[in-house]
């Protein structure tokens, strides 16, 4: 088995076109100017001994081990702080320096642990470092003063601390620490919380969470930047203690959130013993957060279904059943149903936690194998008007840039999207851009921790009304073109001038000016004035935006809007700039890019395009429909009426994600055959009759696409331990159905795509395996991918200008209502909660809490931590309240991470005009004091209960 | 005592937001506070760290770095007896020892009475007046036994 090592040069790379040549050892080095000794020796296959320097922070000078001599200077300089230079003629290992280093580590080793457990296991550099140096000998001892001890003759050690282990995945052991700083700098300059410090001064001196608190109680988010520096045990995991050093390690990719971050896999035969985040990937840089780091034990939870499972009516206990009889079960039922109730009958959901090659399956197995167009995705849920808006404007349907752009930009205006929280390692890399200047602009109704949070702080918070989205942004548009802001050269040169005119001149409109929409958004004229001023002169200038867009009743006109100021302004087409949709699911873009939506073929290539048609029907051997299927909420109207009655839904909790879940119960009830193909009995299987067991990320090969259009490889490391990864599943799905599918890899189904897919031409898992990642389209144009969009033109042609009338949506606040609910997620939690809440995590966040002004809590007689009822035109709830400024005074908001509270039975069905996207984000809704649970709650809880029963085996015979 | 917190974090926030303007305000902040109060309560801390957009594991690391910030409240007076390698050598330790016995508090002690707390200093720039003190602010240089009672009686009175 292999070991995946990183060469950790000491000192980040130095960005400069110019370079310095200098001697080390002998050897001729050539550098970029800026780059430190250190580094430019590593480059040359130099390790100078160290111990507070990694390529990660910025180099500190503390540990004094990396002393080097340089000719013509006097002493010996720290590698790590002097910058390369021309000429320079370096020694780096010297009789001088090695009694030098020998007297810094005899002092370190006196003051460390005799026994420590973290260098007997080689997870401690002190231990290899002190060999390094050719240390022998401790002249000190150890009865000394120290911290290592935890008594010493006559009591107990004034300077020993106690083991923290307060965080659930990590420990910090003070005894092992060398007080190098590592940890403190990567909280800092890495993360960007600054979460740790060092107290006290000298020998004193120690690390501190918060003001000597426990790691737990601080400020840290528990992104685990701080154990990946560590050079000693002083900080480290948990698993490793328990599992032991790793013995083996595979680059994937998290299968969180649509940062896409590359992980280490580390193993100890077929058990993760960490993941460590991986320097080579080029959506993270060597980042991470909790959820990637540290909550992947859901994959191996009890709570996992391994055996398929079959049953009559939904009341029924389920029956544990061979796989054969599941997927003859499956296809005897959808053939029955078509038969009786026609072609349209049935129909399949894709996953945004899946694979591509997943995704493109069931798909597959929908236009081929059920003969109709009825596939849709979660991220009809989230991002469908995203696709709409974007490929409308400027002719694809994705983001324009890669992460490595926002390093780039001058002024940031996040949407509707709360960074820290829901993509919180490009938040860490966006503040750190902030922290060296770059200017923030925020439109969201709630004060998210961007708005103001150490070392941030917004130019601009326009904190509107929900639903208002477009009334401000196209204000901000009038206040472009009314103050001729706009980049008249871009607008000239790459987009409709006749489409331009006449937006302008609807932007113009008195009733588009700030003071016209400040009644109804809320928002000061002058902010909107502030902020569009920035937006279109402080330099580059880059939209980031969400959920808090698209999950609206005008979300696309949203996107379109955002897309207009872009190209009004200039800002597409170069790296700082752009309209970067933040992507929810590890896999959204990629399931949308696969065909998922039941209008387009893989490549969002219209069903009515009769050559797109041909090429995968000539490829499958049938005729493709060439009318739109059904999409989700038609399927479950549909249902209702009864002419849909099988399905076929894959990695999707659609009855806890998706808006009116009593709707949503009543639409799965009316089917004949629901089939739930997921690692656990999620809400939806509680109105199953087919259970498929599913695979986790760890246990497949495949690829994931991010938000930037990144193709990642997901590498398997252990055996699914259901058996099969989930693309055998459906093939053997189709299989039972009739199909001659015969894929034997991922990779088979990759090259299948490829070639019917022209922005997927040039992508292959050899290609992915030499380049580590690509970004698509990757074709004959652009064999090494596209990192940014748009570049020389728009992909459509001329970029197009659309009207964007502001319609406030339907859904409005009355006596009975006369609150707006808004809806997010927390740091620790990731969306239904299915994975995180069958990890540690929950410490963190272990029930919704409804956020509410004091204002409106105090009309309403409610407490902080009081339960209240959450009610609206759909449905009712209850949680409890947490009293907090964040929220403008009638505006409450929650998260929809728990099933006991089910957030979404309170959601209505208005959905996005074009794209039937649900308007998650505005509910009018009334919060009342409550004593516990609602009727529905309770009945819900019991009928889950229910469902999840499974029969005991029949005794043998 | 309730009304003590309040108060004291009204001070905090007071001073912080007095001097947040300033350029590096941290440390004026904290002078400010430790006049105002004679200690810098660690309750205050999140206080200046929300008013100047800093965590309060930065505030703590910097008020811990300094000798000078008491955590506490310290006596009526407060002497701070010079420890550098000049007032050793003219005989500090014995002068330490000798006010010690006289008050009742050795180094970062009060005295049962609440008359003083004594501190170590590090250099006071008296060197050619050692071994030197400083009581409440104002140095004292040439320590010796008619010195020690004179400061007995002052911080005893």
């Amino acid at each position: 088995m292999s070991f995946v090592t990183e060469i950790d040069y000491g000192t980040p790379a130095a960005a400069s076109d110019k370079t310095v040549t200098l001697t080390i050892d002998g050897a001729a080095v050539t550098v970029p100017e800026g780059t430190s000794v250190m580094r430019a020796a590593r480059e040359a296959g130099i390790a100078v001994p160290k111990l507070c320097a990694s390529d990660m922070v910025d180099a500190f000078g503390s540990c004094r081990l990396c002393l080097v001599e340089i000719e013509g200077r006097n002493g010996t300089p720290a590698s790590c702080t002097t910058p390369a230079a021309d000429g320079m003629v370096v020694s780096t290992r010297t009789p001088r320096l090695g009694n030098l280093r020998r007297g810094v580590m005899e002092l370190y080793m006196s003051d460390h642990p005799a026994d420590c457990p973290a260098c007997a296991m080689g997870d401690c550099a002190m231990a290899g470092m002190a060999a390094g140096v050719g240390l022998a000998e401790d002249r000190y001892g150890e009865n000394g003063v120290n911290h290592v001890a935890p008594e010493v003759a006559g009591g107990l050690n004034p300077h020993h601390l106690p083991q923290d282990l307060s965080n659930p995945y990590f420990a910090y052991d003070p005894a092992q620490c060398i007080v190098c700083s590592l940890c403190v700098r990567a909280c800092a300059d890495v993360q960007g919380t600054f979460a740790l410090t060092i107290e006290g001064r000298g020998f004193d001196s120690r690390v501190s969470a918060g003001m000597h608190e426990d790691f737990l109680g601080s400020e840290c988010v528990s992104c685990g930047a701080c154990v990946q520096a560590c050079p000693t045990g002083a900080l480290q995991e948990k698993s490793v203690q328990a599992l032991g050093m790793p013995e083996s390690s595979v680059v994937t990719t998290c299968a969180y959130c649509g940062v896409g971050c590359s992980f280490k896999a580390e193993m100890k035969g077929e058990e993760v013993v960490r993941m460590v985040p991986y320097k080579g990937g080029k959506a993270n840089r060597g980042h991470s957060c909790v959820k990637g780091r540290f909550a992947y034990g859901y994959a191996s939870h009890p709570d996992r279904i391994l055996n398929p499972m079959v049953r009559e009516t939904i009341d029924e206990p389920w029956r544990e059943v061979s796989w054969e009889e599941a997927y003859a079960h499956v296809a005897e039922r959808f053939r029955a149903i078509q038969q009786a109730h026609g072609r349209g009958a049935v129909g399949g959901i894709t996953s945004s936690r899946c694979t591509n090659e997943e995704t493109y399956l069931v798909q597959k197995l929908v236009r081929q194998g059920f003969g109709n167009n009825n596939v849709d995705t979660c991220a009809r849920v989230c991002h469908s008007p995203t696709g709409y808006g974007l490929k409308t404007t400027f002719g694809t349907s994705a983001g324009t840039q890669d992460f490595d752009s926002v390093e780039a930009a001058d002024v940031v205006m996040v949407i509707g999207a709360n960074p820290t929280d829901g993509h919180p390692v490009f938040a860490s890399r966006l503040k750190k851009r902030l922290r060296a200047g770059a200017r923030l602009i925020v439109l969201d109704p709630r004060r998210i921790d961007l708005v103001r949070t150490p070392h941030v702080e917004a130019a601009y918070h326009l904190p509107l009304k929900p639903g208002t989205n477009v009334a401000v942004l196209t204000a901000m548009a009038h206040v472009i073109v009314a103050e001729g802001l706009q980049d008249e050269a871009f607008v000239r040169e790459r987009c409709d001038l006749d489409e331009f005119a006449d937006w302008a001149e609807f932007v113009l409109a008195p009733e588009n000016s700030p003071e016209a929409v400040e009644a109804v958004s809320g928002v000061p004229a002058a902010l909107i004035r502030g902020a569009a001023r920035l937006y279109a002169t402080g330099g580059n200038a880059a939209v980031y935006y969400g959920l808090g867009v698209t999950e609206h009743s005008q979300g696309s006109t949203t996107v379109m809007a955002i897309a207009n100021l872009a190209m009004a302004t200039g800002n597409i087409g170069r790296p700082g700039v752009g309209v970067n949709p933040l992507r929810g699911q590890n896999n959204v873009q990629g399931s949308c890019d696969m065909g998922s939506f039941p209008h387009e073929l893989p490549g969002y290539r219209h069903v009515s395009d009769e050559a797109t048609r041909h090429v995968f029907g000539a490829l499958w051997g049938v005729t493709i429909d060439d009318e739109p299927g059904l999409r989700i909420p038609n399927m479950l109207d549909a249902a209702l009426e009864g002419s849909f009655k099988g399905l076929y839904v894959q990695g999707e909790d659609i009855l806890q994600s998706d808006p009116n879940t009593h709707h949503v119960a009543a639409g799965l009830a009316a089917m004949d055959c629901v089939v739930v193909h997921d690692l656990f009995l999620n809400e939806t299987a509680n109105y199953a009759h087919v259970f498929l067991p599913g695979s986790t990320f760890l246990e497949k090969d495949g690829t994931f696409t991010n938000a930037e259009r990144r193709i990642n490889r997901v590498r398997k490391v252990m055996e699914p331990r259901n058996g099969y990864a989930d693309w055998e599943v459906t093939q053997e799905l189709a299989r039972a159905l009739g199909l001659d599918w015969a894929y034997t890899h991922p990779s088979e189904i990759m090259a299948e795509i490829a070639a019917t897919t022209p922005t997927f031409a040039g992508v292959s898992y050899p290609v992915l395996e030499a380049a580590g990642s690509v970004q698509w389209p990757c074709n004959e144009a652009a064999p090494t991918g596209t990192p940014v969009m748009h570049v020389d033109g728009f992909v459509r042609g001329r970029g197009k200008f659309v009207r964007t009338a502001y319609v406030a949506t339907d859904e409005k606040t009355g006596p009975r209502f006369p609150l707006l609910l808004t809806t997010g997620r927390t740091l620790s939690q990731y969306n239904v909660g299915a994975q995180t809440r069958r990890t540690a995590n929950v410490v963190w966040h272990e029930e919704d809490l409804l956020e509410i002004h004091p204002h409106d809590a105090e009309q309403r007689g409610i407490r902080d931590g009081d339960w209240v009822k959450l009610a609206s035109r759909a449905g009712a709830t209850t949680l409890r309240a947490t009293i907090t400024e964040r929220v403008a005074p009638g505006v409450v908001y929650t998260t929809f991470h728990h099933p006991e509270t089910q957030a979404n039975v309170v959601t209505t069905e208005f959905s996005d005009w074009a794209t039937n996207c649900p308007e998650y984000k505005v509910t009018a809704v009334q919060v009342s004091p409550s004593n516990g649970p609602t009727g529905w709650q309770e009945e819900y809880e019991a009928q889950a209960r229910r469902s999840r029963r499974i029969a005991p085996l029949e005794a043998a015979e | 005592m309730q009304q003590a917190t309040t108060d004291v974090m009204a001070t905090a926030r007071t001073i912080a937001e007095r001097w947040k303007g300033a350029e590096g305000p941290l440390l004026p902040i904290l002078n400010a506070l430790q006049a105002e109060l004679g200690h810098v309560p660690r309750e205050t801390l999140p206080v200046i760290a929300e008013t100047l957009n800093l965590t309060r594991a930065e505030v703590y690391g910097v008020v811990s770095f300094y000798h000078d910030y008491r955590e506490h409240p310290p006596g009526r007076h407060v002497l701070k007896l010079c420890r550098a390698e000049a007032c050793q050598a003219m005989g500090g330790d014995a002068v330490a020892e000798r006010l010690a016995a006289r008050l009742g508090a050795g180094f970062h002690e009060t005295a049962a009475d609440g008359s003083v707390t004594v501190e170590p200093v590090y250099c006071l720039g008296l060197c050619a007046c050692a071994p030197s003190a400083m009581l409440d602010g104002r140095v004292i240089g040439r320590l010796d036994e008619a010195a020690i009672e004179e400061i007995a009686a002052e911080v005893q009175r």
